[in-house]
């Protein structure tokens, strides 16, 4: 017996001890460094040094820094709030359909999702682009004279951005109101409410655990989604994103992308905080 | 207002049909770019059908996309292969072991997953750059296998949900080592779960456009290749090779797409 008992712990440290050790160098580790570094100097080349400052906090609060930053939660939000206005419809026709080709509904909604999104994000910019497909056939149907660019303007963000979130919103719609009981409605209907009140007392409330996981998927990776406002933004929409990429490419300074980060982390946390004291599962965050 | 049931399922259709085809036009944009005759930048202008850019990934003119591409797959691979073994093993570890510090590393589980991919991105670039270790294929991999863990144990752990852990006792009881219940009794009742687990982690390493960003030092990547090229005027070679990959991508859906429903059901 003590043979095996002594089995057990060599076979659960062989277990965990190598996703422990990984997670800890490999995420732990990094996140310390970028706190110690956001306190940092730098040289005279711009190379950081340590000597304990907040000045890299005070900078955070530079006016143009300000615009950015409610730019981001504005187009963040405006992100958000479409992919629920338009997924929640689509996911709820697709979840309760009684047509036999509902998997092939989910694997449409799956195979772009699985295809590259950069490349996505490309194909956006060649169809909005000036000489690309919407301008020509526009003025090949006569309807105006000359080429018009949609590109490099915040709206365009927008929705770049609500194209490659919106499945992180319709999954977790889609088993949220997958799973709620058709009796609940028919019930609700049979005592005498409205459809808009069947909807909004008993449908909303049951799947808004949906819409929580959702839009914490939706909203906080946009902030960071800086290849988008770079492509269809083209500098006229930057966010917290393209702020922080910044510092760590062109403006070589590293301490201060380093505290952007920090506040990035912090917006994560009070979010997911929030969600968790809503009830959300942190399961249900991981697609 | 209110429609007649027939009314309200050819709204339900055409509401359905027009976000499809929100979901579907960039892909198809690429798609006909990719038969695109034109030798000029920025290649949008069409001049006419013709397979030459995918005959050009293949005559050698096309060497550095290809190379990118190559190192695309390499990364997704190893980082596979790592994620699913590590994940896999503490997944079935945490969910049969009670220790010290299980509360931490569950912490440290969900940390990849909700935090900004950028911050994510720039603290290993920190890492690296503080450890002096060469930016190239190795942090690459390091940090793809970083972020696929997670979902690997997600999924592996949704798999776990009522395992019964008695049948292992009773395979040593009869007699097999440890390691052999695990590869004849464990993991054959966890496959699909591990299967998906693998599977997105593939997924998430080719489509990783930001953390690569940060990480990858002078080797290039699929990704990055396409953002470099996009300022210029992306070449149609691009978007054939998005059209072979997306071929692939359909085959792996259709292939296990029957498996993730039954998933999606039993949540």
């Amino acid at each position: 017996m003590g043979k095996r008992l002594r089995g057990e712990t060599l076979a659960a440290f062989t277990m965990v001890a190598p996703a422990a050790l990984w997670l800890f160098v490999f995420v732990a580790v990094p996140l310390i460094y970028v706190l110690g570094l956001s306190f940092c100097g730098q040289d005279e080349f711009g190379n950081a040094v340590f000597e304990f400052t907040t000045k890299n906090y005070a900078n955070l609060l530079n006016a143009d820094y300000l615009q950015i930053y409610l730019r981001s939660v504005l187009i963040a939000g405006a992100t958000t709030a479409l992919c629920v206005a338009v997924g929640y419809p689509f996911a709820y026709i697709i979840a309760r359909t009684s047509s036999r080709h509902k998997s092939v509904f989910y694997m449409l909604v799956i195979i772009p999702f699985w295809t590259n999104s950069l490349v996505r994000v490309y194909g956006w910019k060649t169809f909005f682009s000036g000489t690309g497909w919407l301008s020509s056939v526009l003025m090949g149907l006569g309807l105006i004279d000359a080429p018009i660019d949609l590109l490099y303007t915040t709206p365009m963000t927008v929705f770049g951005m609500v194209y490659c979130l919106f499945p992180y919103m319709v999954l977790p719609l889609y088993s949220a109101i997958e799973k709620l009981d058709g009796s609940l409605i028919e019930a609700s209907a049979d005592l005498g409410a409205r459809r808009s009140e069947t909807f909004l007392r008993v449908i909303l409330p049951l799947t808004s655990s949906g819409i929580f996981s959702g839009s914490i998927m939706v909203f906080i990776p946009c902030l960071g989604y800086f290849f988008v406002s770079d492509i269809l933004g083209g500098g006229n929409a930057d966010m917290i994103g393209n702020l922080i990429e910044r510092q760590f490419q062109s403006a070589n300074n590293w301490p201060l992308g380093a505290a952007l980060s920090i506040m990035l982390i912090l917006i994560t946390i009070v979010l997911v905080r929030a969600y968790q004291r809503m009830g959300g599962d942190m399961d249900a965050l991981g697609v | 207002m209110t429609l007649s049931k027939r009314g309200r399922t050819v709204r339900n259709a055409i509401y359905c049909v027009l976000v499809y085809l929100f979901l579907f036009l960039p892909i198809a944009v690429v798609v006909a770019g990719s038969f695109n005759a034109t030798e000029s930048r920025p290649y949008l202008t069409w001049k006419g059908f013709s397979l030459m850019w995918y005959q050009r990934l293949f005559d050698g003119s096309q060497a550095a996309l290809m190379e990118a591409f190559g190192h695309t797959m390499l990364i997704a691979l190893t980082s596979t292969l790592l994620s699913t073994v590590i994940g896999t093993l503490v997944a079935v570890g945490m969910y049969r072991y009670r220790f010290r510090g299980k509360a931490l590393i569950d912490a440290l589980l969900y940390v990849p997953v909700v935090i900004p991919e950028i911050v994510m991105g720039i603290s290993l670039l920190v890492l690296f750059a503080q450890a002096q270790v060469p930016r190239g294929m190795l942090t690459l991999v390091i940090a793809h296998t970083t972020f696929c863990i997670p979902f690997v144990v997600f999924n592996v752990r949704a798999r776990l949900a009522g395992y019964d852990v008695s049948v292992e006792e009773a395979s040593l009881d009869l007699g097999a080592n440890r390691v052999q219940t695990f590869w004849n009794i464990t993991v054959p009742v966890l496959a699909p779960g591990i299967g998906a687990g693998a599977l997105l982690a593939f997924t998430l390493s080719i489509d990783d456009v930001i953390i690569s960003y940060f990480v990858n030092g002078k080797t290039s990547v699929f990704p990055l290749k396409v953002m470099e090229s996009i300022k210029m005027g992306v070449p149609p070679s691009v978007n054939a090779l998005s059209a072979i990959l997306l071929l692939f991508t359909v085959i792996f859906v259709v292939l296990t797409q029957s498996d993730l429903l039954s998933r999606h059901r039993s949540e």
